[in-house]
């Protein structure tokens, strides 16, 4: 139990996904102009990254992983070189799918969420989330926190990042930082803010 | 030899090259497929791999897709890319992990990550699905090389001053350190790379005014 939650405060705050791993950066620059979307956009990730990172954790390890397919009496066979391509169709058809249930069950989540869900197949975070979960062997209750954590992580960046812009619109930006520039800084800056919960043990 | 050099200008491939190595790759606009590499660029060489490795992919995913461009139906091109490239990034991978071991440990999932990157599948799309094969093989390389030239420029900031090296070798004298000269430890940390991106934005912003 400590481990998993040491898992989670390290992938919301000191591995945040976004200011620590640079994962999910198009995203997070092109929507963070207002709050409301950006909320939208976090609540989705945090869904999507909560199904996908588990779902791709049993793909790999009844399918790709080096004898994973023991079970098919095929011990010695190592398919994990598959495992980018595989990721990503597994993340796309995932996200169509949620799409297309929760356009069936759940109008008012789907008019929330609807538009940013095919954005979400080709951020980054998401399949960042699935490769780092392969590299640091996780199991699968880790794998669902990581997943989930990763995900609130990245809303909590784009959120704040949000809410500091709203703010920015009233500072005295010297010229030529205006727009790009400064928010790479306050990234920078919030990036530093995060670190600071890496003095907390479990 | 001036007139060689106005030839030379005058070519559809230079202009392309050019465009893409200068007044078209502002930090501001490639930067958008930067960020997923920034973390590599803690030392020289591993942001001199990865940018080799991403020329490689983009040049030849824009190579294939352009040679496919006519067969693939449109409303499933996005997978079509998508699978072209993945196939792409496995190799380089692979041969990474075949012939530099120890950087391919130290890429660890960035170069899968190559996959998701909006420069790769924007030239795919923008380009290369409406180019014949040789431009599009070309403006692919040039954006490879103009997107690796602000990671390794972002990298040698971070390894001299973070490190005092580059490329590994120790650059800063041992007679400064004695003087009391320190390594700047934020420049190895994450937030030290999104303020020096901010930084580069800044001094572009005001060459290309001047």
């Amino acid at each position: 139990m400590e481990n998993l939650i040491s898992i989670f405060v390290n992938s919301v705050f000191v591995g945040n996904i976004l200011l620590a791993y640079f994962l999910g950066m198009c995203s997070f620059l092109a929507v963070s102009k207002n709050l409301k979307t950006s909320l939208g956009l976090g609540i989705a990730v945090v869904f999507v990254l909560t199904i996908t990172t588990p779902a791709n954790w049993l793909i790999y390890r009844y399918l790709l992983a080096p004898g994973a397919l023991a079970w098919a009496g095929l011990p010695e066979v190592d398919l994990s070189f598959l495992k980018l391509i595989l990721f990503i169709a597994v993340i796309a058809g995932i996200v169509q799918m949620v799409e297309m249930v929760i356009d069936r069950y759940s109008q008012a989540l789907y008019n929330a969420l609807g538009v940013f869900l095919p954005l979400i197949t080709v951020n980054c975070a998401v399949l960042g989330a699935s490769l780092f979960m392969v590299e640091r062997q996780y199991t699968f209750q880790e794998t669902v926190v990581y997943g989930a954590g990763a995900g609130i992580g990245w809303m909590l960046a784009i959120v704040s990042m949000a809410t500091i812009k709203m703010k920015l619109r009233y500072a005295d930006v010297p010229e030529g930082l205006q727009g790009f520039g400064i928010n790479m800084i306050t990234t920078g800056l919030m990036a530093m803010a995060f670190m600071l919960f890496s003095g907390i043990t479990m | 030899m001036s007139t060689a050099i106005v030839k030379i200008t005058r070519t559809q491939t230079y202009r392309t090259v050019a465009d893409a190595l200068w007044q078209n790759n502002p930090i501001s606009k490639q930067v958008l497929g930067i960020c997923s590499s920034l973390a590599v660029t803690v030392q020289m060489n591993t942001a001199i791999v990865m940018a080799l490795a991403l020329t490689f992919v983009v040049a030849f995913s824009n190579l294939v897709i352009s040679l496919m461009r006519k067969i693939i139906p449109r409303n499933i091109r996005i997978i079509v890319e998508v699978a072209v490239i993945a196939t792409l990034v496995i190799i380089a991978d692979e041969v990474l992990k075949a012939f530099m071991f120890n950087i391919s440990k130290q890429l660890s999932v960035f170069v899968g990550l190559i996959i998701t990157n909006c420069i790769v599948m924007g030239r795919a799309e923008t380009c290369a699905m409406s180019n014949a094969p040789y431009p599009a093989f070309v403006d692919g390389l040039a954006n490879g090389i103009g997107y690796g030239s602000v990671l390794v420029g972002v990298s040698f900031f971070r390894e001299l001053l973070g490190a005092g090296k580059i490329l590994g070798f120790a650059v800063v004298p041992q007679a400064f350190y004695d003087m009391g000269y320190m390594n700047m430890g934020l420049m190895l940390l994450a937030p030290g790379a999104f303020i020096v991106i901010g930084l580069f934005v800044w001094l572009e912003h005001a060459l290309l005014k001047s």
